[in-house]
């Protein structure tokens, strides 16, 4: 089936919630609201003509405003059915701050680690996840790195992220920083201010 | 480790007081650490007197990488477990949207840095949808080439290791005896070893060199008529190795598609499924293999020693795969692989999902190309090491802990592609 044909059965069940195809991208995708993106997809799993059987990916964009588009996160879900061979993606738009979604994890096992990097990266919350933590960053980080206003911490447990200016001046006079025989000195000392 | 067990308020237990005079002092002093931010899962009150929570890891040796298993145990019989990752990230998704198109090729053979070629190759599939550059044959036949050599390298690395893993050393060398030689013939190719640079978008880095085809050839012929049989023979189909591992780690094929197991570990549950017959890309619809699929001859469908034979067996079909390539170079007059290289890498706004069957698993590059010019707005991998180390949790339940060694060979991880 094609995408057309896909999105219009998804249509045709939840009516307003899945909107606003997009068909004349590379890779067309719907649109679904926010609240029922689970239902969505337990529906497309277990829809006989959908049959999508597999998340292939489950990955989240962020778009801060630039020029005039609206500010928003988007969480991409790219299906595929190992039944049928086709694929869909769908698309959920939030807002960047403190958005929250219902998890899909019930639906294909493999969104709960999917969910847990998103939720690392861009801070996206899952509603009904059962096991909502940091996956590939330390437990004890702040912030979420991938969000496109992220800046690197100063410090991070007490240590230097980066070369400080005090550091960049001995450097420059010549000092070795480091304990011992080693050499710490960053190569790329500089003065920040 | 006293942070994985976070110490918890006596009220939040519902007065178990048995719990808190099993625990005795150990709790007090580990009360002033920070508290989690979470649930670890399971507490210390949980366990059963006979339990008890073992680390395994980060610097085991048979976990492929730095990957931390936290075993509840009961004796050997571990009844969870809980991977811990991310000892390896370095950021690639960050670095990506910092570097231009061709920038990010050297970042993603650092992923899987035992297969490189499947990862760059991905990459460059991925952009070259997005620009709409379409090679030419004689470029995707030098990517199968070094692709299904790359699969081999892999795969010997890949039965090899799991052989050591669980006590068989001799195939290791036998194998990686003949993983260097084709690392020399990718060394005589493009000058490296294991991080290549080789597939850019639109082309190749590097013609193939003069007699590489007879060099390959080779290599071929010493591959199948004595590796192959010999690691069939002494490993494969030794009885030793296949009462260690055919009757644990089964995955049945609906828990595999639900976890997203692709490749050799999706087709050793018996599903006949390989990206390159369902949707050929890079001319793979011209070649002629077949699919390897586990049988289940020794024990359950699925099981660890099913997904170890089908990495094994695939080896000939590579060797096939790289044969024909071989013939086809063979016939066709040398072009420039630059020819399609952009000057300038600047997709049109848009997004792509690609997929390609990289050597350790089905691969997938989420890349978004929107106004910002020469850098990617957004890559994502699907690393499919990743998803095949979500579904380890229900794998492992009711194993033996020496058994858990055995199953973290045959899901074949990188822990370099999974924290990426």
């Amino acid at each position: 089936m094609d995408a057309q044909g896909l999105h219009d059965l998804l249509a045709g069940k939840f009516g307003e919630r899945v909107s606003a195809f997009q068909a004349d991208a590379l890779q067309p995708w719907s649109v679904v609201a926010p609240e029922a993106i689970a239902e969505v997809a337990a529906f497309a799993k277990a829809d006989p003509a959908l049959a999508f059987d597999n998340l292939m990916c489950l990955g989240a964009v962020d778009y801060p405003a630039i020029k005039e588009s609206v500010p928003r996160m988007e969480l991409v879900y790219h299906l595929y059915s190992y039944t049928h061979r086709h694929l869909h993606v769908l698309k959920v738009m939030l807002p960047r701050e403190g958005a929250s979604v219902p998890s899909v994890e019930s639906v294909w096992g493999v969104a709960n680690w999917h969910e847990r990097e998103v939720f690392d990266m861009f801070g996206i919350g899952f509603t009904g996840h059962s096991d909502l933590r940091r996956i590939l960053l330390p437990d004890d980080w702040e912030g979420h790195p991938l969000r496109k206003d992220w800046v690197d911490p100063e410090f991070y447990t007490g240590m230097h992220v980066r070369p400080t200016a005090q550091m960049a001046e001995r450097f420059q006079a010549g000092e070795k920083i480091g304990i011992g025989p080693f050499d710490f000195t960053p190569f790329n000392a500089h003065v920040d201010e | 480790m006293s942070t994985v067990i976070p110490p918890v308020d006596d009220k939040e237990r519902g007065g178990d007081s048995l719990g808190a005079e099993r625990q005795g002092g150990a709790r007090g002093g580990s009360s002033s650490l920070v508290t989690p931010p979470h649930d670890y899962g399971w507490r210390l009150e949980d366990l059963d007197n006979d339990e008890m929570i073992l680390n395994m890891g980060p610097q085991h040796p048979s976990t492929h990488g730095v990957l931390r298993i936290e075993l509840r145990t009961d004796g050997e019989v571990v009844r969870a477990a809980r991977p811990h990752i991310g000892y390896l990230h370095r950021c690639f998704e960050k670095h990506a949207e910092n570097v231009d198109y061709p920038g990010v090729i050297p970042y993603t053979d650092r992923m899987d840095y035992v297969a490189a070629m499947g990862n760059s190759l991905g990459y460059a599939l991925a952009v070259e949808q997005l620009m709409k550059i379409e090679v030419s044959p004689y470029v995707q036949a030098i990517r199968v080439t070094v692709c299904e050599l790359q699969r081999i390298a892999s795969h010997c690395l890949a039965v090899g290791a799991y052989g050591m893993d669980i006590g068989a050393f001799t195939p290791f060398l036998h194998l990686l005896r003949d993983r260097e030689k084709i690392l020399d013939l990718f060394e005589w190719t493009c000058g490296a070893r294991l991080l290549y640079n080789y597939n850019w978008v639109g082309g190749v880095s590097h013609d193939l060199p003069e007699g590489f085809i007879r060099a390959a050839r080779q290599f071929l012929r010493d591959f199948e008529s004595v590796t192959f049989p010999e690691m069939m023979d002494l490993l494969i189909s030794n009885k030793i190795f296949i009462k260690r591992t055919a009757e644990i780690g089964v995955c049945p094929p609906a828990l595999a598609v639900s976890y997203d197991l692709t490749g050799p570990n999706l087709r050793g549950s018996g599903m006949p499924r390989d990206l390159r017959k369902d949707a050929p890309y890079m001319g793979y619809d011209k070649y002629e293999f077949d699919v390897k699929v586990g049988k289940g001859e020794f024990g359950p469908v699925g099981s660890c020693f099913d997904r170890n034979w089908v990495r094994a067996a695939e080896m000939a079909e590579s060797a096939k795969l790289v044969h024909q390539a071989l013939d086809a170079l063979e016939k066709m007059e040398k072009a420039d692989v630059h020819e399609k290289v952009p000057k300038r890498v600047k997709p049109p706004k848009g997004e792509v999902y690609s997929r390609s069957e990289a050597p350790r698993i089905q691969l997938g590059y989420f890349i978004v190309a929107y106004a910002s010019g020469i850098n990617p707005y957004r890559v994502k991998v699907k690393s499919p090491c990743f998803t095949a180390m979500s579904v380890f949790h229900i794998l492992a339940r009711g194993m033996y802990i020496a058994d858990i060694i055995a199953l973290i060979g045959s899901l074949d991880v990188v822990l370099g592609e999974i924290d990426r």
